[in-house]
């Protein structure tokens, strides 16, 4: 392991230059899919942000008592779905009305508006049909006069989301295929400049595990280099962006970070796995 | 020791390369391959040291089997090899002494024993003062000295070498060939691809004689082509 990790050293040592290139091919390669998993992220972001306004108003039946509303409340609180319940009285409807529509604060009159409860939904229990099912269930209790959730405006943010996970699945995998394609011609070229080493090695005796550990460990190290320089790359547009164009962007998280890097030097090494794997079938 | 079975090697561009070789190398024996430019010397030594796989018949060495043999047993048959090339094959960026430790190195010899060994096998070859050198720094015989101590330090059974001497001028030529002599006398076995003919003449060694990837002369055998002069054409 000693001789690998040596050799694997004086293969950067001996062809810098190249060495330079295939890590700076991979860092290009992988901040091509950093940029697009930064916008994917961010777009998901903005996505989740609307989707927190998706809620319920249960519309209640002049003259129910308080206690009954107080007790549907907590009712419909405790649906797998609901993440958490608001009771809102006529006064405070009254109230918020005049508030986000001041231009018509003086046609709102006292009683006019009816008490609601709204209902606020967990994450993953925003799309039409949840919607649909919790709103349908609400309305079979006896003093809920009117269920509205702006039925058409969540199926076309549903259509959105959707649109923009697939076409982030197809971009991304595209972008990951292109990312692999180019590293593994680079480690291909890195392996044929040492084509010669590797004959005489063979002919002096060395088995194909010996000769594959140094290109194993020189792909780490240089998959691993590259993801750094990738993030760097990365955390410099997404700076460049909010200092310029004022955009309030979201970076990737540790989590992000560590599985970039771990992504870049498994690329590295089973790209030289591959790489070095395909020259000793052929020699 | 090596033994070839009526092998025959055809390649898929160019063809029958060997056909129905059959002989056999007896242990600290030295034996020429001689013949023209491609009458199968060179497919013959591949073969012995398992390059290439027979499309017939087969090769044995050191009892294993080209039928058989698994690529890290080929691997460590060759560390009982020893292998020399007319084009040297040593590793530019490296100095003799690396060149020749490579070999070690590759195998797993523990790393006390590599430098003693190393300066063993430089001496062995006169090249004990220029084990700093590199190999742009060297003549060609010295080149060709560096390639065979490489060979050379791992005490193989057998040397298999193809035109040691094709890349040398004519003194060069006699101190390798001395070399190799020398090699032979300690007791190991020389299989030597030449097309040289004065080193032939020079000394009673055993001649395989090939033409058209055929063997047709083996002083081992009778002492005559083995085939007719017409069946040579």
């Amino acid at each position: 392991m000693r001789i690998a990790f040596r050799d694997a050293l004086f293969a950067f040592r001996k062809a810098p230059l190249l060495s330079v290139l295939s890590v700076l091919t991979i860092a290009f390669s992988l901040f091509a899919f950093a940029l697009f998993g930064l916008v994917a992220i961010n777009i998901r972001n903005a996505l989740e942000g609307v989707e927190e306004r998706v809620e319920i108003r249960a519309f209640i039946t002049d003259g129910t008592s308080t206690e009954e509303i107080a007790a549907a409340a907590s009712e419909i609180a405790r649906y797998a779905e609901v993440q958490g319940t608001t009771v809102i009285t006529q006064a405070q409807a009254l109230e918020r009305a005049r508030r986000e529509l001041g231009e018509f604060r003086d046609v709102f009159e006292e009683g006019v508006l009816p008490a609601s409860i709204d209902v606020r939904l967990r994450p993953g229990a925003r799309d039409p049909r949840s919607v649909r099912a919790v709103a349908s269930r609400i309305a079979t209790i006896t003093f809920v006069d009117d269920v509205r959730y702006g039925e058409e405006w969540i199926t076309q943010l549903h259509k959105l989301r959707n649109i923009a996970g697939a076409t982030g699945i197809a971009l991304g995998l595209a972008f990951a295929t292109v990312a692999v394609i180019i590293i593994g011609a680079t480690i291909r070229m890195t392996v044929l400049a040492r084509a010669r080493e590797i004959m005489i090695m063979r002919l002096v005796g060395a088995t194909d595990g010996f000769v594959r550990r140094p290109f194993l460990i020189e792909g780490f190290m240089k998959g691993v280099l590259g993801g750094v320089v990738a993030l760097a790359f990365t955390w410099l547009a997404a700076a460049t962006l909010q200092r310029y164009l004022n955009f309030d962007a979201i970076f990737f998280d540790s989590r992000l970070v560590t599985f970039g890097l771990a992504g870049g030097a498994l690329i590295g090494f089973f790209g030289s796995a591959f790489a070095v794997g395909r020259h000793l079938k052929q020699v | 020791m090596i033994q070839f079975f009526n092998v025959s090697k055809e390649y898929p561009r160019t063809g029958l390369a060997l056909i129905d070789a059959t002989f056999r190398l007896h242990k600290g024996e030295f034996a020429f391959l001689t013949g023209p430019s491609g009458a199968g010397k060179s497919t013959i030594l591949r073969l012995a040291y398992f390059e290439d796989r027979p499309t017939r018949g087969e090769v044995r060495v050191s009892g294993i089997s080209s039928n058989e043999a698994s690529r890290t047993e080929i691997a460590k048959l060759r560390r009982k090899l020893g292998i020399v090339f007319q084009d040297f094959r040593l590793l530019e960026d490296r100095s003799a002494e690396a060149n020749v430790a490579f070999a070690l190195e590759v195998i797993g010899t523990r790393r006390d024993q590599i430098a003693p060994r190393v300066q063993r096998a430089l001496g062995q070859v006169g090249l004990g003062s220029k084990m700093k050198s590199f190999p742009r720094e060297l003549s060609g015989g010295e080149q060709q000295r560096v390639a065979i101590a490489r060979a050379l330090v791992n005490d193989p059974f057998v040397l298999v070498a193809d035109e040691p001497t094709g890349n040398l001028d004519e003194r060069a030529t006699r101190g390798v060939f001395q070399l190799l002599r020398d090699i032979n006398a300690s007791g190991t076995a020389v299989l030597m691809a030449t097309h040289n003919l004065d080193l032939v003449r020079r000394t009673d060694y055993r001649t395989i004689e090939m033409d058209h990837g055929r063997i047709v002369y083996d002083t081992a055998d009778t002492g005559r082509p083995v085939l007719a002069p017409e069946e040579l054409t």
